[in-house]
This record gives C-alpha cells, sequence and structure tokens, in this order.
C-alpha cells in the first residue's frame, strides 16, 4: 500500500489513497435515511485520533456537504461503523473496500455523482456531468493516459472537507478558484514536466478581473474555470477565444465580428480578443490601447501610411475629444454646484455623455469610424448642453453675489435711516 | 382733511385706533443690563413670519408625493425666478428660528422671568417651543431625500419607545409601520396646517399675556431700583423699542441674505426607500443633543432597552422643565439657586452634546 506522498504541495498523492480518503468515498453510498438511523461511528472514533495521513479533523468533516448531508463513512468505504472490532468494521465481508488508487478516484466519486437518479434525491438541479467532462479535460485525458500528477476530483474539491462551491470557504468558490488552481500551474516545479507557462495566477492577480472579482465582491466577474472549464479544464482554442469572451462581452464580441478583424485574424490565425487584450494579465482597458500612440496595441499590425493606422489615430482622437469635453463639463459644474448654485440636473444630464463615452468605446470594436463617431456626437451635444448649463449656473452665481451686495448696502442704508429716525424720536422727547 | 387723516378716523371710529396707539405710547419697557434678550421673543416671531411667508410662496410650487416632492424642491432650486433664495431663506430661517427661540427660553430661565405671575406666559412659549421643534421635524422630511428619510426613520423610530402608546404613535407618525409616501404626505399635513394653525393660536396667547403682564425685570435688578428708585429707566415700546427691534430684525434679513447667497440649503440625493442607509444619517443640530445621548446608551440598562431609559429621562426632563415656574416659585431661596444651577447644567449639556456629536466621531 503506497501511503506516502498525501497532501505534497497541497495535493493528493499520485499513488494509491489512503484510508482516510475513502472514508469520504464511500460516504456517497449510504442514503441519508439509513445513516440518520446510525447512532454511532467508529470510523470516526478511530481516525479521529490518528496521524497523518489517516486522520480525519471531525470539524472539518462535521461541517462537510457529505456529513450535512447525512452522508457517512460506510457509504463511501463500505465496513461496518457500529463495530468496535476494527477487523469487523474493515472486513471485506462488511463490503469494506480499499482506498482508490489515484487514477480511480474520478469513477469512485462519480459512482454517486454521475448517478442522475441518485443525486436528485439530495438536489434535483445538481448536475451530473462532472465525470463525462472531467474526461475531456486536459487532466481527464492525460490521467487516462497514465499521468498521475495531474489533478482529480480531491484536488479541487478536498477529502473529507468538501464544502458546496457556494460556501465562500470552498476551494471552488469563485474568489478562491484561482488559488487552488495555481497551487499546482503557478508551481513551476511541479510542471516543469509539461512545458506550459506557470505565470497565469501571477498575472491573472493583477488584472481587471481579479479585481472585479475579489475587491469589488463582483461574483460574476471571471475566474480560471470560467473561460477553461472546471471539471472539462482546457484551454480555449484560437477559433473560439471570442466565443468565451463573448460569454460576458456580449456586445463586443457582435461588433468584433461586423468588423475587418474577423476575417483578418482568422487568415492569420490570431486569437481574437486576446490578440489586444491578453489573456490572464488583461487589465483595464484605456483610450491609450487604440491609436497610433506608443503604447497602442494597432501598432502590433499597423504602420504609419496603412489605412488601419490613419482609422486608429482617428478613433483615439475622437475618443479623447469626448471624454476631455466631459471631464470640461463636469469641472464647471462642479464649480458652479460649489458657487452654491443647483446644478444636479445638469450633472445628471451629463451622465447620458458618460453612457455615449461607454458606448463609443465598445464601437470600437467594429474599428469603423463611422460607428464610433455616432456616439461621439450624441456625447458632444450633451457636453455643449452641459456646458453651457455650468456656464450659466456660475453667471447665477455671480448674479446672486452682486443682487447680495446691492440688498445689503440698501439694508444698510435703511438701518442707518432707522437709527437717524431713533435719534429725532429720541431728541424730540 | 388729507387721505391718510380720513382713513385713521375711519378706523378710529370703527375699531378705536387712537385709543390702541396711547396704549402704545404708554406700553414701556424696562432698561436695564439685561434688556437686550428683550429682543429675543420679538426675533423668533419675526422668523416666523418669515417662514410663513416664504412657505406660501414654497406652496405654490411643491408636491407633497414621493415622485414628486423631490423634483419640485428642484424645480423651485433651478427653474422658479428667486426660488433657490425663497428655499434657502425658509430652511435657514427655521434653523435661526429655532435658536433664537432656545435662546429666548434660557433667557427667560436665567433671568427667572416665568416667576408668579407668569408661569402661564412659561407654559405657552415651551409648547410653542414644542411646536417649532416639530416644526422642523416634519419639515426636515419634506425635501425627500436619503438624508432626510433616513432621519425620519431614526426620530420616529424613537417615539416607540414610549410605553403603551408608542407603537400607536410611531404607526399615527408615518401612517403605517414603515416610513413611506403616507408618512411624507402625514408630516406635510402637520407642517403647513396643524402646527401653523396651533402656533397661531398658542402666539396669540402668549402675545396677550406678555401684554398683560408686562416684560419681566429680573430680581436683582427689582432689588437695585428698590434700593435705588431714581435709578430705574424704562424706554417707550413705540417707537423707540419697535424701532430698535426693527433694527435687529433687518441684521437677522440681511444674515439669511448672506447664508442664502454663499451656502444655499443642499437637495440632497433622491429618497430611495429601498435604498441602504447612507453613511452620517443624523438630525437636524437641534436634536443632536438627544441623539449623541442615545448613542452613548448601552444596548441594555438592566432589563430594560438603553433607548428606552433615554427616551424616558428626555420625557420626564421635557415634563419638569415645562413645568418648572410651578416648581420653583420661591423668588430667592436655596431652591431657586438650585434650580439655576439645573439650568446651567441643562444648557452645558446641551452645547457640550451637540458640539461632541459634530465634532466627536
Amino acid at each position: 500500500m503506497n501511503l506516502g506522498g498525501f497532501c505534497r504541495n497541497g495535493r493528493a498523492p499520485r499513488g494509491l489513497f489512503p484510508p482516510a480518503f475513502l472514508l469520504c468515498g464511500a460516504l456517497f453510498l449510504a442514503s441519508p435515511s439509513s445513516l440518520s438511523a446510525q447512532t454511532k461511528n467508529t470510523c470516526l472514533d478511530c481516525h479521529s485520533q490518528l496521524d497523518a495521513p489517516f486522520r480525519v479533523d471531525l470539524a472539518a468533516f462535521a461541517q462537510s456537504i457529505h456529513a450535512q448531508k447525512g452522508v457517512s463513512c460506510v457509504t463511501c468505504h463500505g465496513g461496518d461503523s457500529t463495530s468496535d472490532d476494527m477487523s469487523v468494521a474493515m472486513s471485506p465481508a462488511k463490503g469494506f473496500k480499499d482506498f482508490p488508487a489515484r487514477e480511480q478516484v474520478p469513477t469512485f466519486c462519480a459512482k454517486c455523482h454521475a448517478d442522475a437518479a441518485y443525486m436528485r434525491s439530495f438536489n434535483p438541479s445538481l448536475r451530473t456531468d462532472q465525470y463525462s467532462q472531467y474526461l475531456t479535460s486536459i487532466h481527464g485525458q492525460r490521467l487516462a493516459k497514465g499521468d498521475h500528477q495531474v489533478a482529480v476530483c480531491v484536488d479541487c474539491h478536498g477529502v473529507h472537507d468538501i464544502l458546496p462551491p457556494n460556501d465562500s470557504r470552498a476551494r471552488v468558490y469563485p474568489t478562491n478558484v484561482a488559488e487552488t488552481c495555481g497551487r499546482c500551474h503557478a508551481n513551476a516545479e511541479y510542471m516543469k514536466p509539461y512545458n506550459i507557462p506557470t505565470n497565469q495566477l501571477a498575472l491573472y492577480s493583477t488584472s481587471v478581473h481579479r479585481a472585479a472579482l475579489v475587491d469589488r465582491g463582483d461574483l460574476s466577474a471571471p475566474t480560471c474555470s470560467t473561460c477553461h472549464g472546471s471539471h472539462g479544464a482546457a484551454p480555449p482554442g484560437v477559433a473560439s477565444v471570442v466565443n468565451v469572451c463573448s460569454t460576458c462581452h456580449v456586445f463586443q464580441a457582435q461588433l468584433f465580428d461586423s468588423g475587418p478583424h474577423k476575417d483578418v485574424f482568422k487568415s492569420l490565425n490570431l486569437p481574437g480578443c486576446v490578440t489586444c487584450h491578453s489573456n490572464h494579465g488583461i487589465q483595464h482597458p484605456t483610450d491609450a490601447l487604440i491609436g497610433a500612440d506608443k503604447g497602442a496595441v494597432c501598432l502590433q499590425c499597423h504602420s504609419a501610411g496603412d489605412p488601419g493606422y490613419e482609422t486608429a489615430a482617428k478613433i483615439h482622437a475622437r475618443l479623447v475629444q469626448l471624454d476631455t469635453s466631459i471631464a470640461r463639463s463636469r469641472e464647471i459644474l462642479d464649480r458652479a454646484g460649489q458657487a452654491g448654485v443647483e446644478v444636479g440636473p445638469a450633472q445628471l444630464d451629463l451622465n447620458q455623455a458618460q453612457d455615449a463615452l461607454t458606448k463609443a468605446r465598445v464601437a470600437i470594436h467594429t474599428v469603423e469610424l463611422e460607428s464610433v463617431d455616432e456616439d461621439i456626437n450624441a456625447g458632444l451635444k450633451v457636453t455643449d448642453v452641459t456646458y453651457k448649463a455650468g456656464e450659466s449656473a456660475l453667471a447665477e452665481a455671480s448674479y446672486r453675489r452682486k443682487g447680495l451686495v446691492i440688498s445689503l448696502a440698501i439694508s444698510l442704508l435703511v438701518l442707518v435711516g432707522i437709527a437717524l429716525m431713533i435719534r429725532k424720536v429720541e431728541s424730540k422727547q | 382733511m388729507s387721505a391718510p387723516g380720513n382713513i385713521r378716523n375711519w378706523l378710529d371710529q370703527r375699531f378705536g385706533w387712537d385709543e390702541l396707539m396711547a396704549f402704545l405710547r404708554h406700553k414701556t419697557v424696562p432698561i436695564h443690563r439685561f434688556s437686550y434678550f428683550y429682543f429675543l421673543g420679538g426675533m423668533t416671531l419675526f422668523l416666523f413670519g418669515i417662514q410663513v411667508v416664504t412657505g406660501i410662496l414654497l406652496l405654490m410650487y411643491y408636491r407633497p408625493v414621493p415622485d414628486g416632492a423631490f423634483e419640485s424642491v428642484q424645480y423651485i432650486m433651478t427653474r422658479v425666478p428667486f426660488g433657490w433664495l425663497i428655499r434657502s431663506i425658509h430652511s435657514w430661517g427655521a434653523n435661526v428660528m429655532i435658536l433664537t427661540a432656545i435662546a429666548h427660553m434660557f433667557s427667560v430661565f436665567f433671568l427667572k422671568s416665568y416667576r408668579k405671575p407668569r408661569e402661564l406666559t412659561w407654559l405657552s412659549g415651551m409648547i410653542l417651543l414644542f411646536l417649532v421643534l416639530g416644526f422642523g421635524f416634519s419639515g426636515y422630511l419634506l425635501p425627500w431625500n436619503m438624508l432626510s428619510l433616513f432621519a425620519t426613520k431614526v426620530g420616529t423610530n424613537m417615539t416607540a419607545q414610549v410605553p403603551l402608546i408608542g407603537h400607536w404613535i410611531l404607526v399615527f407618525l408615518r401612517g403605517g409601520e414603515d416610513v413611506t409616501g403616507a408618512t411624507l404626505t402625514r408630516f406635510f399635513g402637520i407642517h403647513v396646517a396643524v402646527l401653523p394653525g396651533l402656533a397661531t393660536l398658542l402666539i396669540g396667547l402668549h402675545l396677550l399675556l406678555v401684554q398683560r403682564f408686562g416684560m419681566s425685570v429680573p430680581p436683582s435688578v427689582e432689588d437695585e431700583t428698590k434700593a435705588h428708585p431714581e435709578k430705574a429707566r424704562e424706554l417707550r415700546f413705540f417707537p423707540n423699542f419697535f424701532l430698535r427691534e426693527l433694527m435687529a430684525w433687518y441684521v437677522a434679513l440681511a444674515v439669511l441674505g448672506c447664508l442664502a447667497a454663499f451656502k444655499p440649503w443642499e437637495l440632497g440625493q433622491k429618497a430611495d426607500l429601498f435604498a441602504s442607509a447612507p453613511a452620517g444619517i443624523r438630525p437636524e443640530w437641534y436634536f443632536m443633543f438627544m441623539f449623541q445621548t442615545l448613542r452613548f446608551l448601552p444596548a441594555n440598562v438592566g432589563p430594560f432597552a438603553g433607548d428606552f431609559i433615554g427616551v424616558l429621562v428626555f420625557g420626564v426632563a421635557a415634563v419638569v422643565w415645562t413645568c418648572l415656574p410651578f416648581f420653583d416659585n420661591d423668588r430667592r431661596g436655596r431652591s431657586t439657586r438650585w434650580f439655576t444651577g439645573v439650568g446651567i447644567f441643562a444648557l452645558a449639556y446641551f452645547v457640550g452634546m451637540t458640539v461632541y456629536a459634530y465634532l466627536g466621531k
């Protein structure tokens, strides 16, 4: 029995699994009703006292989804958990099974998780295609070829401490997925045999996607599994990159498809979105990304004199024009607001210009100046109005100040008049 | 006879104009080192008049419904000619009026003007002060912005702490279990009809009592004039005192104009009943001392909720303070000195807690 290597690199061992894992796997085989009737669990009595790798953490197991659903040790591992006699409790006659070898783990888990009828009794909406997907994944294909280093179920989900994916402590919770994948894919030593980059996690950590997911807590933002799949994980091919990105960036993809770049990229075998935006380290796009200035991605393919270069420069100029115009309007409205004039409606209108700029920034995926111009012109119309509103508001502020000075002067004259009247009245008395 | 003479003659024949003028000519105001405090009552009355006038002007555009309240105030501030000025003077004027009313109350307290026979004058004045605070509380919600919505939630929630009838008061004020459009309509009705009606009646009674008993002279000044009657000085109310009061009103008006021009009352963001509470919710400054006290109280004091204890203590204190003349009628004894001490403590507590609430974290 190969019990060594358990949890090396935080992963399950390559060889056979320790009995501890069997505890988990067997949990699937018992029905909740039969488990609920059990009051004694000699498996845990012993295994909670043993050292690793045989140890089962009682607290972690109690919080696991299996324990929560009433799935117990014998469900996966067989045997008799009511017997105090170890030879009986772990007797093959009682159905006790040796723990699975690493390559057997997916089928071990799939006994239950690929059984739609069985899983329905726990959660009718739970998917049962994980195993079939796994077989199509790079991990599954390599495992089938005898590579025991690739990820199997327990590497991502855990063993006895498996939590549901919507539990924020789970290793497969969206905010934790990148770290979970990175445990192998960011380990240069571990990935050496595959000759693939190991900087994905480092790049992703700087990306706009990670910022949205982790910093802003937007769980709809992508992590590794969003683009690569989870159980069927594989790198998207060049042809399908646009399809992957378009699951979220629908309009950009539609506009890209309607523009000239689609066919050109295809002919050059360029991977769509990734060509300009990169993949794991994708940054928040700025207007500097397009154009003919240094740093513009257009310069990767276009050079001075070609039509694409000219168009890129014009599109960039138009975006900057609207952006500057919005900033100018905002500045004057802020100044008027600070001067005490109500400019709320104009500030609200200015949002329309910002929306137009956003639309124009999406429209650049057509790489056609006319499409971008349409939104830019709409935005500029708004900023013209809001800027004038700002000017009027400043004029109003000035008018109010002047009015105040005049009314204060009149008040002062009246006060002097009253004082003189008092003096006159009192001199007569 | 000239036209003004004819009018005067006409008025005299019907309303006894000359008699009224004779009364005003004979009415006097005592002059001493505390005479400046006499201006506070008149100043509060003047500011109330400003509120009535500006309030009526605002009514011409204001719509007391959730879908229109904020927009109508925005319209007043941006489109109505001088709407910004009217609304800002109304908002600033409310605050200055409450300030002068509170100052008037404390001056009356420390000058012992509530003594016999002016108990009812004090009582009517205190009820007027509560009405003025009610004006402030009900008016705060009317612009229907985020801050006012949540401050009203907190404020009305405090009434639920009143024993036995607390929940009933809460539902009565809100027009339901929560602050909604029904609360806005209700507060509007209270602000523009119920409170002005009551206030007008009480102001009439208060002024009548002031005329009936005249201006009170502080005990120390009374003693001095008894010892030295030749030092007693008086000023004719009309026109001498009235003209001085008029000057003070003009100054107040100028101050309001400056505040409106340089710091127009903010509009804020439109109230959203489904939004979470914004940071920095707080009531108007005149309720801050209570708000801060409740924040200091622990969740539970013995078997009672902390808020309940706070509301109970403030309630009892308000009743005792209102009935003060009936407890403190000893002109110069130990008890009156004790009451003066309580007054100093109350003023220091009010100011201290308010300042702490604004400066503290």
